[in-house]
């Protein structure tokens, strides 16, 4: 073990751990956003009651988003100064923008909205929180494009003189193939998570409080929640189907690693599942689709994907003798776990929305229960896996065909302070899991709030008034 | 003017803004088991911060992601060199961050009292870290040929950069007693403003031999001048203090802040970070920059988005702008 792999091992940890809280930001902020409309469109209070209520889950949920962003955004020049040096031209100015143009935006109105329930016009609260919901989609496209740097390095050239990679085209970097469809699939995978959630809280009222009188709010919590569910279920497989032509085409050892396969062919079929050696010389049990990792790589039945094998020949003769494969088991699985837990949450959604069908009530069920519990946990681990799978597939390189992640490091860091920060992230990350875990599941169990009537401010003074959303 | 020297200007901006704001974030935090007797008090406390702390710590990744951008090099060695005092400062920021919002999340003593001393140390932690680090920046550090740090943790534990710390500190827990003073109301009010006048006087004693022992290390004539006029707002601070002037005390030492980080930048200009080694290891704004073409479109989305940022911003204070009292704070 040495500095490098521990380095790895927390950046692998801590962006992980970033990315259970950011779906749920990005997904979330906007459901409220529209529940919060829907109250203000209709005057129902039963929106109102949804708004403060799922409101509540994602501010418990957005302060872990918030503190390990930070880390995120340090972590390069602590762990990754070599990098940083070789990139900062290039990658340094989205993380940049991504804090002046959006963060401030989210993190302003973030406030504005907490607090501004009986300080500000309906109107203008209502403004508030689509402010931070924009401000943290923006946000997701300015570290997608930073991230789509590393996977497809665009508009720029290196400068051998210097050393590093310099900036020749920000317009190129912003459009890069690999941001463009990185960004809807990620908003989409993010929807999956919030919609999830939604289901999840709401169908547990309806099966454990059957009686109560916000059944209605929490029937149309559940079914919304389904629907964008499903929706973005349909999107993800969409945006991952083209994500997956453009891999193949730019990353095509990404793409073999994902299928663990070994030797170019055409057609080629899908794996299913194949349990098999490392080096891919013997297969012990495979259930194949016969054309399918054709089309899903090339869009034709009959093209042609590269196998890794020539893949790796071909790497070692441009870039000079080494591996340039990754690690097969975890690329070939995370994309399958990716996969499979994603459309695991979408099965549910469907089955929520047939036992709901026609006004029936929900039946008093343990499995559906159990079912719909489970639906937030599948969407977080499939972009959890999704995340594994398109950072681990990039490997050997930080920047593919430019930088090798070995060559990236801190060389000024030591292994003790590595393994230091790595310890002390991995302890308080656990500590504040538990916490959350167990806040979240308090307020949702606490179910929706009463709601008294909160009267427009007027001019005169208010000084004795409580604060509504007071910390 | 070059495009080099207007980012340094910019950064240099950046952290002015942030330590003028979270400065106060951090004094509250501090003074949170000196000032707040009670849980009311402690909420209130806190909810003067509520609804802007948030975007207060957007300054500090803003002025990461500007560093980053504009001076690679700096960034990439400072994070690097710097190494175990930027980890306390990012655990500290976690524990304070998840502090404010959780801590009135269950009504249980214990729990509230946990929170309270995750915001007290999640506050004095960066606070006097904060000044270490950028006294180290002034006074430089070991730095190699090839821009590496080479100087180890107890390297940045100077009598200097220790003082640095204890001024950073005794600074922001003064401009949180006064931000206090000038948001609260009622006898929190008035024991603020009490603490504040005692709190500053030793605050001046200390910033006065900060930016002395400054001077001495590296100096200009725009150093001087800034450092006089810090030491000068400072000073009028507490005389507006003394004379409950909350407004014009808050003035005073947001601009004491503002002129003693400009003091260090103008100090330390055109360097970025001096090596004490290897005058070939030294950072400046030239041999750290970014590109021109890099340089010049991050300079575009400055000068657009800045103002926005401050408009709305400005625009949340004037929101809450009221003072508020323990009456305000909802009873469990």
């Amino acid at each position: 073990m040495d500095a490098l792999d521990v380095a790895r091992w927390q950046f692998g940890v801590t962006t992980v751990y970033h990315f259970l809280f950011v779906p749920l930001t990005i997904g979330l902020s906007v459901l409220v956003a529209i529940l919060q409309t829907l109250w203000h469109r209709t005057g129902n209070k039963k929106y109102l009651k949804l708004t403060r209520f799922y409101g509540k889950l994602f501010l418990i949920n957005f302060a872990m988003g918030v503190v390990t962003g930070i880390v995120q955004e340090f972590q390069f020049g602590m762990n990754w100064s070599d990098y940083s040096r070789f990139v900062g031209d290039i990658f340094g100015a989205p993380l940049a923008i991504e804090a002046l143009v959006a963060f401030f935006l989210e993190s302003t109105f973030i406030g504005l909205w907490i607090f501004g329930w009986d300080r500000l016009p309906k109107r203008v609260h209502l403004a508030t929180i689509w402010a931070a919901a924009i401000g943290t989609n923006l946000s997701a496209y300015f570290i997608l494009a930073a991230n789509s740097f590393m996977q497809n390095p665009v508009g720029y050239r290196y400068n051998p003189d210097t050393g590093r990679a310099e900036l020749t085209d920000f317009v190129a970097v912003l459009t890069n193939e690999v941001a463009l469809i990185t960004f809807p699939h990620t908003i989409a995978g993010a929807f999956l998570v919030a919609g999830s959630l939604l289901v999840a809280v709401a169908l547990w009222h309806l099966i454990r409080n059957r009686d109560s009188a916000d059944t209605p709010a929490y029937r149309f919590a559940a079914k919304f929640g389904a629907w964008v569910t499903l929706a973005a279920t349909a999107a993800v497989v969409i945006t991952g189907d083209i994500q997956g032509k453009i891999m193949t085409e730019v990353q095509p050892m990404k793409m073999a690693a994902a299928e663990g396969l070994y030797h170019t062919e055409s057609p080629a079929p899908f794996s299913v599942l194949t349990i098999g050696s490392l080096d891919g010389s013997r297969e012990l049990f495979a259930i194949k689709i016969p054309y399918l990792l054709s089309y899903l790589g090339t869009g034709d039945p009959d093209g042609t994907v590269h196998g890794i094998n020539d893949l790796q020949a071909l790497y070692s003769a441009q870039y000079g003798p080494g591996s340039y494969t990754p690690i097969i088991p975890v690329t070939y699985w995370s994309f399958r776990f990716m996969i499979g837990f994603g459309l695991a949450a979408a099965a549910i959604a469907l089955l929520v929305l047939w036992t709901q069908r026609r006004g029936r009530a929900v039946p008093n069920s343990k499995w559906l229960l159990r079912a719909g519990l489970a639906m937030p946990i599948l969407p977080l681990l499939a972009n959890s896996f999704g995340w594994i799978f398109t950072e681990m597939g990039r490997q050997p390189w930080i920047v593919f065909g430019e930088m090798l992640t070995r060559d990236g490091v801190s060389r000024s860091v030591s292994l003790a302070e590595v393994l230091t920060s790595f310890t002390a992230f991995t302890l308080i990350y656990a500590i504040l899991a538990v916490i959350e875990v167990k806040l979240l599941v308090r307020y949702a169990k606490a179910g929706v709030p009463d709601v008294t009537p909160t009267p427009e401010p007027d001019d005169t003074d208010d000084a004795e008034r409580p604060l509504a959303f007071a910390y | 003017m070059e495009l080099t020297t207007i980012w340094f200007l910019l950064v240099a901006v950046l952290f002015t803004g942030y330590f003028i704001l979270e400065g106060f974030d951090f004094g509250v935090g501090m003074l949170l088991p000196v000032l707040g007797r009670d849980d009311r008090e402690r909420r209130v406390m806190i909810n003067t911060i509520g609804p802007v702390w948030d975007g207060n710590e957007v300054w500090l990744i803003t002025a990461g992601g500007a560093m980053f951008a504009a001076f690679p090099e700096w960034y990439a060695t400072l994070f690097s060199g710097f190494y175990l005092p930027l980890l306390l400062i990012l655990l500290a920021l976690i524990a304070r961050g998840v502090a404010f919002e959780y801590r009135h999340k269950r009504p249980e003593p214990t729990w509230k009292r946990r929170w309270d001393k995750a915001i007290f140390y999640g506050s004095l932690i960066p606070a006097i870290l904060w000044g270490v680090a950028f006294a180290n920046i002034l006074r430089g550090v070991p730095l190699s040929a090839d821009h590496e740090y080479v100087g180890g943790l107890l390297n940045l534990l100077n009598p200097y950069a220790l003082l640095g710390g204890a001024t950073t500190a005794a600074l922001f827990a003064t401009h949180g007693a006064v931000f206090i003073a000038l948001k609260t109301l009622g006898d929190i009010r008035d024991r603020a403003a009490a603490l504040a006048v005692r709190l500053g006087a030793a605050t001046a004693v200390l910033a006065v031999a900060f930016l002395a022992w400054t001077l001495t290390i590296r100096s200009s004539a725009a150093a001087i001048v800034l450092a006089a006029g810090a030491a000068l707002a400072l000073l009028g601070g507490l005389a507006a203090a003394k004379v409950r002037r909350e407004g014009w005390a808050f003035t005073g030492t947001a601009v004491a802040i503002a002129l003693a980080v400009a003091t260090l930048f103008a100090a330390l200009f055109p360097n970025v970070l001096p090596s004490t080694l290897d005058p070939a290891g030294t950072l400046t704004a030239t041999n750290a920059a970014s590109t021109p073409y890099t340089l010049k479109i991050m300079t575009w989305v400055a000068v657009i988005f800045t103002p926005i940022v401050l408009a709305y911003q400005g625009w949340t204070y004037w929101v809450f702008r009221k003072r508020i009292g323990v009456t305000h704070i909802p009873q469990q």
